[in-house]
């Protein structure tokens, strides 16, 4: 231009420009843009968000987009949203919010995420980088925030990085130990052009994933399996996450070995057709079977679990007699609680098709007749009553009603323990419960999303009082959209699990665990669901019944009775065996 | 418990050293000295961490350390024999009659004197840690008015002799124990009683 000077006052004319470009491959588009179609790329079919100031130009890109986008009423409602979706479909879920607040209401939903191992993407919208450091309005270290409760997180300062970033971010996200990833995104990178064509390379030099096994470790592992006379295969939610239910089927069948699950890896096998196999859960409120058989095993098989102190209560007496293989993903799982004889790195599914072959069938006519004394001496039980609601009466009935092929979404505390205990679990990705973190408030936003990825199923959320009241405005989101979701409140008007621990360790003491509740079934009905209430026995049966065969989001208000415990139960700092029975056997 | 030199290869990119030392205080690991600094490649940054803890620790340390994305590459340098230097600058209480006397301590311990003041004289030092804190003491008795160190860098030797090898991948854990007790307290009243261990 400065060679060929134009009359005064005259703007150039795009033509003018264009020939003077050099010779390059331009792609114009904003960074919103990009992240925009790289979404699509990926296959995301559904987004979960809430907009603000900060990440406006990229909310602009969904005005039209093949992508969905399902506003929610709080940024921990899209996270969980995002979180529910991915439990259930195993694909990665995504959320978008914006900055400062947005961002730090997700938190919450990032570590429910992380503890458990699950694939999500949250973008979040950051103030221009001009002003970051400056206190700007809506500004927090939202990087700096999320960096402990992610699998990694990044801010980009430069739109140049933003494509690499967004692929990055979704296979960092799904592969090796999943987790949830957040790309922070200030607003000037989301409106600044793109001019250089992106190769689709990643930059990771340091993030390996291990997917295949050592054979020599498989072998060891193999041998020990054909040589335990008892032992038992001790399954967490690695299972689910790798999609290796079905071999671990097999595994379990072809080895003859009794199966028992974590609260994540429920359905893993499908406790009716492998009835003989089950043992239900294990750990603090797991089955006395199950408990005891870990007690009394000589070789224990831990397949994509961790060893959380919610199931090997005291460390030191902890499987005793057994052998310990443990086969995961995440190398720095393994030997971080409990001594490992046989480590297995690798993905669970490639392990067991390559550990399959080797294993041998047999008896174990002795250690199964063990098994079954246990089960029906000490089976899951409650005491049915005429004048209130039992809790665990619900799900017995929810499971039958539904003949165990629902998605089942909880909160947290005792109906959470109910569910795993008293629902009949059947199939992977059944199950979407926050067991690590322990989210109350993670089942209804959870459900949602579970029934927007899997459109095709009944969606139950199984919630406690004071579980729900702390997202219930989602119920907006489940209005707005009709999606189709089952509430089913067990309302005993207590914090209930809290409850327990002071009637048990606090001389009944309950200080701040009593909740009056609003009318959660006028409450539905106010948010434009339906609203349905349960106070007699009589009517569990036909309520539930009412509540699954009505279309759209339904909300059960079951009052059930108020001091109900959870059982069987360790104590903490108790050895597995140890366990509370309620009076109950 | 002893002392561990882990040397982590890292991507050169903002929040490293943030997500690095907040992984230490997050798992209650401890950081006896940290030195971070630039390599021969621009995109990465070498990390030299020494920490005290004992073997099992260690590993969980350096397994956290390799799930860390950025992290390119995690060595435990005290598994092998290795050259680690620590830098010393101390300002010593110095008369003009105790000059002699310190410049010789200096040049005892290959030290430089690298300034003087009317009272006082600043020394520098480099060696493995032990050295300088042998030196630290020897000043002590002359009043010691400032002291900063660098903390350890440190690189592995070429050559390492045949039984300094790594030893094979021992996995390590909590002990459990107990396995009579247990048994005894196991129901076995309605069952075979459960083969003592």
């Amino acid at each position: 231009m400065a060679n060929k000077p134009l009359p005064a006052g005259s703007a150039p004319s795009a033509d003018s420009l264009k020939t003077q470009m050099p010779a390059r491959k331009v792609v114009k588009k904003t960074g919103a843009g990009i992240l925009h179609d790289i979404l699509v790329e990926e296959g995301v079919e559904v987004i979960f968000g809430y907009g603000g100031g900060a990440i406006m130009p990229t909310f602009d890109q969904f005005y039209k987009s093949p992508v969905r986008f399902i506003l929610t009423r709080h940024e921990q409602g899209a996270g969980h949203m995002a979180d529910g979706y991915s439990r259930a479909t195993g694909k990665v879920g995504t959320a978008i919010v914006t900055s400062g607040p947005g961002a730090t209401n997700l938190t919450t939903a990032l570590a429910t995420a992380y503890m458990d191992s699950i694939p999500m993407v949250a973008i979040s919208g950051q103030v221009a980088t001009a002003a970051i450091g400056n206190d700007a309005f809506q500004e927090a270290d939202v990087v700096g925030v999320t960096r402990p409760v992610t699998k990694h997180n990044v801010l980009v300062k430069d739109v140049r990085d933003l494509p690499r970033t967004i692929r990055e971010a979704y296979f960092i996200a799904r592969t090796g130990r999943p987790g949830p990833v957040l790309v922070d995104l200030p607003k000037d990178v989301q409106v600044a052009a793109l001019d250089i064509e992106d190769d689709g390379e990643l930059n990771l030099p340091g993030y390996r994933p291990r997917s295949k096994g050592n054979m020599r470790q498989i072998r060891l592992a193999a041998e020990a399996i054909n040589a335990a006379e008892r032992p038992v295969l001790y399954v967490g939610g690695g299972v689910i996450l790798a999609e290796a239910a079905e071999e671990l089927r097999q595994l379990a069948r072809q080895g003859n070995i009794p199966v028992t699950t974590t609260l994540l890896g429920m359905g893993a096998i499908d406790e009716l057709s492998d009835e003989k196999l089950a043992l239900h859960m294990l750990g603090m409120h797991g089955s006395a079977y199950a408990n005891y058989a870990v007690q009394g095993c000589d070789l224990l098989i831990a397949v994509g679990a961790r060893f959380d102190d919610r199931v090997t209560g005291k460390l030191e007496t902890f499987a005793p007699q057994a052998r310990i293989i443990h086969i995961d993903v995440d190398p720095s799982s393994i030997a971080k609680s409990v001594e490992v004889d046989i480590p297995v790195v690798g993905d669970a599914r490639e392990v067991l098709l390559e550990m399959i072959p080797l294993i041998r069938y047999s008896e174990r006519a002795a250690w199964f007749e063990q098994i079954s004394r246990w089960k029906q001496r000490y089976p899951f039980t409650y005491q049915q009553k005429d004048d209130a609601i039992k809790p665990q009466y619900v799900i017995e009935q929810l499971s039958r009603l539904t003949e165990g092929q629902a998605i089942i979404a909880t909160g947290v505390g005792q109906h959470q323990m109910w569910a795993a205990q008293f629902y009949r679990w059947r199939f992977p990705r059944q199950m979407i419960t926050s067991g690590g973190l322990g989210t109350m408030g993670y089942g209804l936003p959870a459900a949602i999303g579970a029934a927007i990825g899997c459109p095709n199923r009944p969606v139950i959320d199984i919630d406690g009082d004071g579980s729900f009241l702390m997202t219930a405005n989602e119920l907006a989101t489940a209005a707005q959209y009709n999606i189709p979701i089952k509430v089913v409140i067990l309302n005993n008007h207590f914090q209930g699990m809290v409850r327990q621990w002071q009637e048990l360790f606090f001389e009944k003491r309950y200080t701040a665990t009593e909740m009056v509740n609003p009318n959660f079934a006028r409450l539905a009905e106010a948010y434009g669901c339906k609203g349905l209430e349960l106070r007699d026995p009589k009517d569990v049966p036909g309520v539930l019944e009412e509540m699954l065969n009505t279309p759209g989001p339904v909300v059960v208000d079951a009052h059930v009775a108020r001091e109900e415990n959870v059982y069987p139960m360790v104590a903490v700092g108790k050895s597995l065996h140890e366990m509370e029975m309620g009076g109950l056997s | 418990m002893r002392k561990h030199i882990l040397s982590i290869l890292v991507q050169n990119q903002p929040g490293v050293l943030a997500h690095i030392a907040g992984m230490f205080a997050a798992r209650g690991y401890n950081i006896d000295s940290l030195v971070v600094g630039r390599t021969e490649d621009p995109d990465l940054s070498h990390m030299v961490i020494v920490s005290i803890g004992d073997d099992a620790t260690l590993e969980q340390v350096r397994k956290q350390l390799g799930k860390i994305v950025p992290v390119v590459k995690v060595r435990d340098l005290s598994e092998q024999t290795c050259v680690e230097r620590d830098l010393l600058l101390i300002r010593v209480h110095c008369p003009p009659d105790k000059r002699i006397e310190l410049r010789q301590l200096a040049e005892v311990f290959r030290g430089n004197i690298v300034d003087f003041g009317p009272r006082t004289v600043v020394i520098q030092l480099t060696g493995p840690e032990e050295k300088i804190e042998a030196f630290v003491e020897l000043c002590r008795p002359y009043g010691i008015k400032q002291l900063s160190r660098t903390g350890v860098i440190a690189m592995s030797r070429d050559t390492q002799p045949v039984e300094a090898a790594p030893l094979p991948h021992k996995p390590k854990g909590r002990r459990r124990a107990g396995a009579a007790m247990v048994a005894a307290s196991m129901p076995s009243d309605d069952g075979p009683p459960l083969p003592p261990s």
